[in-house]
């Protein structure tokens, strides 16, 4: 325990209160440690604001929640009449309610844009992998919180939606017809279903989500954020210890961070006033039809940011196992003659490969559409380590590199895109297609991340004062 | 701390504590889960719905709720009845002989998947991931559809496609056929769905 600290002779009555505080409770320590003497590199460019704009929505939403929930009711019978009723004679709550689904969607639209940032900035590269194994967690989070959220308001895609992807976990073998039913809670999508939904939605997944953030951002402090060059600032220290080309976040990037909230919340309140459903692709419009369990709308589709998984898991049909079994034989072919391992890895990789193909012709496609989905998610807390590249930053990368990201980027458009539309057998090729290069991405990364001619990276960060 | 020498005797008695305090942990959580199942009165529901089909005309569908999903009485036309047996190369399970027990009771294992070949008695959920879905009857090129559509079912949510008596076609998301619920016919114009004739 520290000693007890004593204010100076003649302070005033806010500094005295401080003292105080700080001999009980670290105050001050900690405004210092995230905030006054937080060294942040200097050189960050607009795509590091979308952290913080991300804190902000979370806020937003969280605030918006709990005024929504004095409203509305987790009762089948009662629950599209109740948001109903928030919307038409609740004072001011269609703004309260716009501004809560608006802000899943803007939620998603911020994170991705974080996410990518990470991606071509190497910021999940050593030492910052549990900041990224942290934020995937974050975004699984998310996507809980956004499918469970969305079935609240009982319309006819909350309902649908539900009964698909709760469905998705009947397709696991041997245990998934009683995993949907342990999570229904009944033998179809019903009350118990929406009232437990409800409570995962406001209670069970913000606690964990807000412990995350708080460990995604412990754990960033810890190991100082990256940059746009991916140079350690703590490798050049002035005299005092701290970065020479760090720069504290208060007030530095506290202003930096106030002028994109500005401008977020320009274009937000856009959305929010003039365009809450977003064309249909942030409230769809078969949603202010209440369910009806006895009939499938006759176009369903995910809210967007769910819809490149979506794709996906159309795109897995029969067909497409049998593309990914003659893939994984091919594979297995090449590292056994060309990867130089010892001859029991050979065979291991045979006898892997062997079992993988089976397994893959023994189960159905319908199965194995919901592991695509799932992998696709979870081929993201692997990336740390799919990436073999001698530098972190694309700045520094071989210029073909950036095609490489295009291309994914491009697929993963397409791909939400796809997954939007009702389904077509063009469509299916194509999102086919898409989902072999979303996944030839990542698990080739390791091979396509080394190849070419790195340039060199500068010892500093490079900065230009305007 | 480093001069201290390890207490093997604590250490044990550590370990043998936190096992036992997982193991309880283990059996508390039990109630916990056990409450996610269907409760007793979801249980209870689900009791034989009797449906009147002496209006329906050939061509035509009727819905009805049975453990609240959708049951469809569909009358097909002779021309439909006509044109299963020529699609049996299309189909996955042409002659539903994949989980019988779950999807085609005995009686409904032929080639209308009915007890009459005019009537089919079919859950309308999809087998892929449970959309209803919706009714193409009409044969030809369509949206979605192949161009030789001879008619039956499209799933709106991943495209699987079923013809008139709920097989579905090759190559699609869906695993199975749809599945044929227990039914009895209770005269010539009654159905009694949830049930099968009783020996």
């Amino acid at each position: 325990m520290a000693e007890m600290q004593t204010a100076p002779a003649g302070a005033g009555a806010g500094r005295r209160l401080l003292t105080w505080v700080d001999n009980r409770f670290p105050l001050t320590k900690l405004y210092n440690e995230h905030m006054a003497q937080y060294y942040a590199p200097k050189n960050f460019n607009v795509w590091y604001v979308f952290g913080s704009l991300a804190m902000l929505v979370l806020v937003m939403q969280i605030l918006t929640g709990i005024f929504l929930t004095m409203h509305y009711k987790p009762d089948a019978a009662k629950a599209f009449e109740s948001v109903e009723y928030i919307m038409r004679d609740v004072p001011w709550g269609w703004l309260v309610r716009y501004m809560h689904s608006t802000g899943a969607s803007a939620f998603f639209i911020v994170v991705y844009l974080h996410m990518f940032r990470g991606l071509i900035y190497g910021s999940y590269r050593k030492p910052r992998e549990l900041v990224w194994l942290f934020g995937c967690a974050i975004f699984l989070c998310l996507m809980a919180e956004a499918f469970m959220g969305y079935l609240l308001p009982w319309g006819q895609m909350s309902y649908w939606g539900a009964q698909v992807i709760v469905n998705l976990f009947s397709a696991v073998p041997f245990i998934g017809p009683d995993l949907s039913l342990l999570i229904r809670g009944d033998y179809v999508v019903g009350d118990a279903t929406l009232n437990r939904f409800f409570s995962f939605h406001v209670i069970a997944v913000p606690l964990v989500l807000l412990g995350l953030v708080a460990a995604h951002i412990i754990a960033l402090h810890e190991v100082g954020s990256n940059n746009p060059d991916g140079v350690e600032i703590k490798d050049a220290k002035d005299a005092r210890g701290n970065p020479v080309d760090g720069i504290p976040f208060h007030p530095y990037y506290t202003v930096h961070d106030i002028y994109a909230v500005s401008v977020f919340l320009f274009i937000f309140s856009l959305v929010l006033f003039f365009a809450p459903e977003g064309g249909g692709y942030f409230l769809e419009f078969n949603n202010f039809i209440e369910a009806n369990p006895l009939k499938t709308p006759p176009h369903i589709a995910p809210v967007w940011y769910f819809t490149p998984y979506y794709s996906m898991l159309r795109a897995t049909t029969d067909l497409m196992v049998n593309i990914l079994a003659i893939i994984l034989a091919i594979a297995a072919a090449l590292a056994i003659l060309r990867g130089g391992f010892r001859a029991p890895a050979k065979i291991a990789i045979a006898v892997a490969a062997i079992v993988a193909v089976f397994l893959l012709k023994a189960f159905d496609a319908k199965f194995w559409g919901v592991v695509v989905m799932g992998a696709a998610v979870l081929i993201l807390f692997v990336l740390p380590w799919l990436d073999r590249s001698p530098v972190k930053s694309i700045r520094y990368r071989p210029g073909w590199h950036k095609y490489i990201y295009a291309v994914f980027v491009f697929f993963f458009l397409v791909l939400g895109y796809l997954g939007s539309q009702p389904p077509s057998t063009g469509g299916n090729v194509v999102s086919q297609i898409g989902t072999l290069v979303y996944f030839g991405f990542f698990l080739l990364m390791p091979w396509w991340s080394r190849l070419g001619t790195f340039k060199p990276v500068p010892n500093r960060v490079t900065f230009q004062s305007h | 701390m480093t001069d201290q020498k390890i207490d093997g005797g604590k250490r044990t008695w550590i370990i043998a504590s936190s096992c036992a305090g997982a193991i309880g942990a283990g059996f508390v959580a039990v109630p916990f889960i056990k409450s996610f199942e269907p409760s007793e009165r979801a249980r209870a529901a689900g009791a034989p719905v009797e449906v009147d089909i002496s209006a329906l005309k050939p061509g035509e569908k009727l819905t009805v709720e049975w453990r609240g999903q959708p049951v469809w009485i569909v009358r097909r036309t002779p021309e439909q009845i006509a044109a299963l047996p020529k699609l049996d190369p299309e189909l996955a399970d042409p002659k539903s002989q994949r989980n019988p027990d779950e999807l085609t009771p005995p009686y409904a294992r032929n080639e209308n998947r009915s007890i009459k070949p005019e009537f089919l008695v079919t859950v309308g959920i999809c087998t892929h991931l449970g959309c209803s879905p919706s009714d193409k009857f009409v044969p030809g090129p369509q949206p979605s559809l192949p161009n030789d559509w001879a008619g039956g079912f499209l799933c709106p949510c991943h495209g699987s496609t079923f013809d008139m008596a709920g097989r579905v076609f090759k190559d699609k998301p869906a695993p199975d056929n749809l599945r044929i619920p227990p039914h009895v016919y209770l005269s010539d114009s009654r159905i009694l769905i949830g049930e099968e004739k009783r020996a």
